[in-house]
């Protein structure tokens, strides 16, 4: 057992391991409540004003769709440097788990965005009229019968988000933001220091694992389906 | 003109495709007494759910008006109309119940969203529930109900918020016959206890006899057949006569002429003594009669020598009935 004193000795475990660990869930926390805050307006508008939606309007559809596929489409670190001139206005610096929220949010909500709009579609259109019918205003609609009954849906979708976020936010890692990822880089891929990389990735295959279980256990509980 | 139930005017209601268009209604003309049931059958594609969709204001006529209870709904600005369908029920074929919601959620959700107080609405949630059967059951969700159960937690949902008027789109033909029965029942006692005006679509004429004071057929968007029941069971050789009313198939064999004779609102018995009175040689070879619409309703086919066959018409028909020669067999 001479490797686990060994791991178990080392400063890098010992000193920085629980910090990289606290600002891997910091960094993924903010970012993912701001994707759902975001991306899930984004999602409503873009199902509400497609055709056969609530409030359908060709042009604005069409808009929030491109945006979306800009975001969606952009390689995750070409993003983060882009937008380091709003991180440092936003954040006042471009490094530190802080300035990663920024590139990991804009990432995320037109992802989320999608996942959100797919869920939302899933509810036939005869609840809404049902809804319609009753004499429910759009934004009932909206809230009442389109989130409510594609929650488990909207749910699965945020847990595939969150679990993005994880790995992205490693990646993050790479341009300064801390975080396992950052370490995992700097101790293992500069100082060769396998075992510190290995303890980081099993971190963040735990943390998956969590997420995942957590997401599927709650969309579960709300599925009445 | 204050005109309580439905009244369409020439409504048209034209869907543009990319090639061309779909007239899905071509100036329908109907009027819904308050407090009847009124049936609309017709083929497939014949417009009946459009018909419904622009009372409930979803669809928007091409031209013509759609009233309910006095109110032009086809005009109504969209603030006009939530508040107009406060009065509209709907019973959908699938159902549609929100799956996210208990039974007494889904019934309550129309009391919801006019503000009615909770209390109130508990209230009313548990007299809905008992009124359709399904007292008890209030907390299982859409999941947990039968077929049945679910449509009768959609009809006490389209009640909910009592509407004057019930719309239904085929609220039976995903329901085994026996359960159709009894939700039949259910739309008829309701009429009759808080004089609803009923507007049901249906495909099956079982459902047409069993609840329906009158009934329209339409044809590719137009009325093709129009009346009370049994007006329009009465009418020999027209196609709701004929589906109303099926004749059981002729036995084999048989001589001379067929004469249909169609009758309504007649006493039965004297039908017969009519018949019997024909002579030599008549026979009924097959015959239907049906209780529609409260009243006794037949269609009869008779087998008549060739050359008595003009003679036996003129006095079935002296004697009030419908009647028409068929061609020789
Ligand atoms: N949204 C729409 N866009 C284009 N055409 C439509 C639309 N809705 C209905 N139609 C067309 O209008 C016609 C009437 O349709 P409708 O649904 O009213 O028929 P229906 O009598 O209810 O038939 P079914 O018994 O099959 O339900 C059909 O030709 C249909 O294709
Ligand atoms: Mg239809």
């Amino acid at each position: 057992m001479s490797w686990l004193t060994e791991l178990t000795s080392n400063p890098a475990i010992t000193d920085r391991l629980p910090e990289a660990a606290v600002e891997t869930l910091l960094m993924v926390g903010w970012s993912a409540l701001l994707a759902a805050l975001g991306g899930l307006p984004l999602g409503l508008w873009l199902r509400s004003s497609d055709p056969g939606g609530l409030r359908p309007h060709r042009a604005v559809n069409a808009v929030l769709s491109l945006v979306v596929n800009v975001g969606r489409s952009l390689p995750f670190i070409i993003l983060a440097i882009a937008l380091i001139p709003v991180t440092r206005w936003l954040t006042g610096s471009a490094l530190g788990w802080q300035a990663a929220v920024v590139p990991l949010t804009v990432g995320a909500i037109p992802f989320y965005a999608r996942l959100a709009e797919a869920a939302v579609r899933e509810v036939p259109a005869g609840k809404v009229e049902a809804a319609l019918l009753a004499g429910a205003s759009r934004r009932q609609v909206l809230a009442g019968v389109l989130v409510r009954e594609s929650l488990p849906g909207l749910v699965s979708g945020f847990t595939v988000t969150v679990v993005a976020l994880v790995s992205y936010s490693a990646m993050a890692g790479a341009i300064g933001a801390g975080g396992l990822g950052f370490l995992a880089i700097s101790y293992g891929y500069n100082r060769f220091q396998w075992d510190v990389m290995i303890v980081c990735v099993v971190l963040i295959v735990l943390l998956v694992q969590l997420l995942q279980t957590v997401g599927d256990l709650v969309a579960r509980a709300l599925d009445h389906r | 003109m204050v005109d309580d139930g439905i009244v369409l005017n020439a409504l048209r209601k034209v869907y543009p495709l990319r090639s061309g268009e779909v007239m899905a209604l071509d100036g329908i003309d109907l009027r819904v007494q308050r407090g009847a049931v009124h049936g609309i059958v017709g083929e497939s594609g014949a417009g009946k759910s459009t018909l419904i969709r622009c009372v409930t204001g979803l669809e928007r006529p091409t031209s013509g008006s759609v009233w309910v209870d006095g109110e032009e709904i086809s005009a109504a600005g969209e603030r006009d109309l939530r508040r107009a369908r406060r009065r509209i029920g709907m019973v959908f074929q699938h159902v549609h119940l929100f799956d996210a919601r208990t039974a007494a959620d889904n019934v309550g959700y129309p009391l919801r969203i006019a503000k009615v107080p909770a209390a109130r609405r508990r209230e009313r949630v548990a007299e809905l529930l008992e009124l359709v059967g399904l007292q008890g059951r209030g907390d299982s969700y859409p999941a947990q109900l039968s077929g049945g159960q679910r449509q009768r937690v959609g009809i006490a949902r389209a009640l909910a918020a009592d509407p004057s008027v019930l719309l239904c789109d085929e609220p039976t033909s995903a329901l085994d016959a026996a359960t159709t029965r009894q939700i039949l029942r259910l739309i008829r006692d309701v009429r009759d206890r808080i004089g609803l005006t009923v507007l049901i679509i249906t495909h099956e004429m079982s459902v047409v006899r069993e609840v329906c004071d009158s009934v329209t057929l339409l044809d590719r968007g137009r009325v093709a057949e129009h009346g009370p029941l049994a007006e329009v069971a009465g009418r020999p050789g027209t196609r709701l006569a004929r589906e109303l009313i099926p004749l059981p198939p002729l036995p084999a064999g048989g001589a001379g002429a067929g004469v249909e004779v169609a009758f309504a609102g007649a006493d039965t018995a004297s039908v017969f003594r009519t018949i019997g009175g024909l002579g030599d040689g008549v026979e009924v070879a097959a015959g239907t009669v049906e209780t529609l619409g409260g009243t006794q309703a037949g269609r009869l086919r008779l087998d008549v020598p060739a050359d008595r066959r003009d003679e036996v018409l003129r006095a079935l028909r002296d004697a009030g009935l419908h009647a028409e020669g068929g061609e020789a067999r």
